[in-house]
């Protein structure tokens, strides 16, 4: 007991405590993931070794691409680009079509969340289609737009809309009574209570919808560009299994999961920021 | 002004000294539609009047409806029949001058303490100028001890710590009338005894109206001049008011030497009492 207490009284004087707590390496953390990569690289170098030709080992899959990974941002000629520039032509296309699916997502939500009516009036569209790959929109887009990166850039829009409209308007109809009744006791007219009030208060479900939305649009766009072709990381893959080089699908493969993992970081780095509140992991 | 006389006394009122109508609650009824087309009563006539500077504490099992009492007065909800009166005027809907203290504290999660109670500065106070406004929140913070952590948000702070957030707030914008809704009830047993002292000083150096709830019979007696105890609803009434003698400022260690001070706790628990036992 004794040497308990005497930490406990050192921590209230202000003196830290951390020293005396020994720092433990996180082996479990590094360790465990270590085996499922493992395991996962035993798996694709088994394959690749007795079932088929046409893959390469892990091994060699390195070795083709180490020009790719030690220069992402080469120029050799037209459409012969570095990886680097086919991720940046991509997420151009993805942040621009997210960016005017939230501008439009967000009052649409917001609308709906606050009025019963519109909501009775959007939700049965919004339900019909959601469940529409976003793809099957881009014979459509192309219809209108008579060009590959428009159209691409619009089904992206479309993914984008969704999760955001109904993760919005949840936020806004389910802010706490117990705001509002603030809000009405300081007799706060109704149009600051939007944005005093409801708007902060649904933040956080709107940023749940930016999220997924985000998180769908980076899964949508490598299947429109290997559709639409044009330079970006998408099509790269479809290229490059034409030409019957596995290894850079591989190099992609593992290029489009770290780009997702980062984007979605980013978006919550956003929303602590723009919350103060801890955020959820989804 | 003149004040207006034509309001019936309370026949059950035995209070002399406070006898102002400062706030007046007149056969009041408050029922809810129910399954069956017909209603459920929660409140059946209640009729009180608080003074001015007096602090009304009002007791009773949960579900006699004195939540919703309180909602009526603040104006969050609305009488079925009767009315309330605040200085002559009728109350028909929530306002600033009546303002609530939640149990649950009900502060902004995306705001700081400071900024909370800005907040309520702005919207109340809008004819001042923002420096005044600033000093305004400042002296509120410190009133409750909370300077040192102005710019904390309300998820890192204790519950004790909130609703001590939630009275400046209440406190800043300078209601006629305080409400507050089981202010302590979520608190620990010292956090709330020393809350309860804090409350009680800032109210002693300010005395305004107060109407506070509760099922903490020593609280009540504490802190109120007069303890209103509700029978058990539906139908609930005021079952009987008792007058608290202590004079203010008021020593917890003194009062709990006084035989009068038992006298009045066991007179009170046998209300709460008789009525628990009419409940099972």
């Amino acid at each position: 007991m004794q040497p308990r207490s005497q930490t406990r009284a050192a921590s209230r004087l202000g003196r830290p405590n951390s020293a005396t707590k020994k720092f433990r390496f996180p082996w479990e953390k590094i360790v465990l993931p270590a085996i499922a990569f493992a395991a996962v690289l035993l798996l694709w170098w088994v394959i690749a070794t007795f079932f088929t030709t046409l893959m390469p080992t892990p091994w060699q899959a390195f070795q083709d691409n180490l020009d790719y990974i030690l220069n992402p941002f080469f120029r050799r000629g037209p459409g012969n680009l570095g990886i680097g520039w086919l991720l940046l032509a991509s997420l151009r296309r993805v942040l621009l079509g997210f960016l005017l699916g939230t501008l439009v997502a967000i009052p649409i939500g917001f609308w709906i969340g606050l009025s019963p009516r519109a909501m009775t009036a959007i939700n049965p569209l919004v339900q019909l289609f959601r469940p529409v790959s976003p793809v099957a929109w881009l014979p459509i887009a192309l219809a209108i737009f008579n060009l590959a990166n428009p159209s691409a850039i619009f089904v992206i829009f479309i993914t984008s809309l969704w999760p955001t409209v109904i993760n919005t308007a949840l936020g806004v109809s389910s802010v706490p009574k117990d705001y509002l009744d603030v809000a009405q006791v300081l007799e706060m007219p109704r149009w600051r209570q939007m944005y005093k009030i409801i708007w902060p208060a649904s933040l956080p479900y709107i940023f749940t919808g930016l999220r997924l939305s985000l998180g769908i649009a980076w899964l949508v766009i490598v299947a429109v560009e290997m559709l639409t072709g044009g330079i970006g990381i998408g099509f790269f893959i479809w290229d490059e299994w034409n030409r019957l080089s596995l290894s850079s699908v591989f190099l992609a493969v593992i290029v489009i999961g770290l780009t997702g993992l980062v984007l979605d970081y980013a978006i919550t780095l956003l929303q602590r920021w723009a919350t103060h509140r801890p955020v959820k992991a989804l | 002004m003149v004040k207006a006389n034509h309001y019936p006394q309370p026949a059950d009122q035995r209070q002399v000294e406070f006898e102002t109508d400062f706030l007046v609650i007149q056969d009041l009824v408050k029922a809810y539609p129910s399954g069956s087309g017909d209603q459920t009563v929660v409140l059946d006539g209640i009729n009180l009047s608080v003074g001015a500077n007096e602090f009304i504490a009002i007791i009773g099992h949960s579900g006699c409806g004195k939540s919703t009492l309180l909602k009526i007065v603040g104006g969050l909800e609305q009488a079925t029949s009767g009315a309330v009166f605040l200085e002559g005027s009728p109350i028909k809907k929530p306002g600033a001058d009546r303002m609530m203290v939640f149990q649950q504290y009900s502060l902004l999660p995306w705001l700081t303490v400071r900024e909370n109670v800005r907040l309520a500065v702005d919207e109340v106070c809008d004819r001042m100028s923002p420096r005044d406004r600033n000093d305004l929140v400042e002296e509120h913070l410190a009133m409750v001890n909370l300077t040192a952590a102005a710019a904390k948000y309300p998820d890192e702070l204790s519950g004790g710590m909130k609703q001590r957030v939630g009275i400046a707030r209440a406190l800043a914008i300078r209601p006629k009338m305080l409400l507050m809704d089981e202010p302590f009830g979520a608190l620990d047993a010292l956090t709330r005894s020393r809350l309860q002292r804090q409350v009680l000083d800032i109210w002693e150096r300010n005395p305004q109206a107060v109407m506070m709830i509760t099922h903490d019979v020593d609280e009540a007696i504490y802190m109120a001049d007069r303890i209103v105890m509700m029978t058990n609803g539906p139908n609930a009434n005021i079952g009987e008011i008792l007058t608290v003698p202590f004079d203010h400022p008021r020593d917890r260690a003194a009062l709990r030497e006084s035989s009068a001070y038992y006298d009045l706790r066991n007179h009170a628990l046998g209300f709460l009492d008789s009525y628990f036992e009419q409940m099972s």
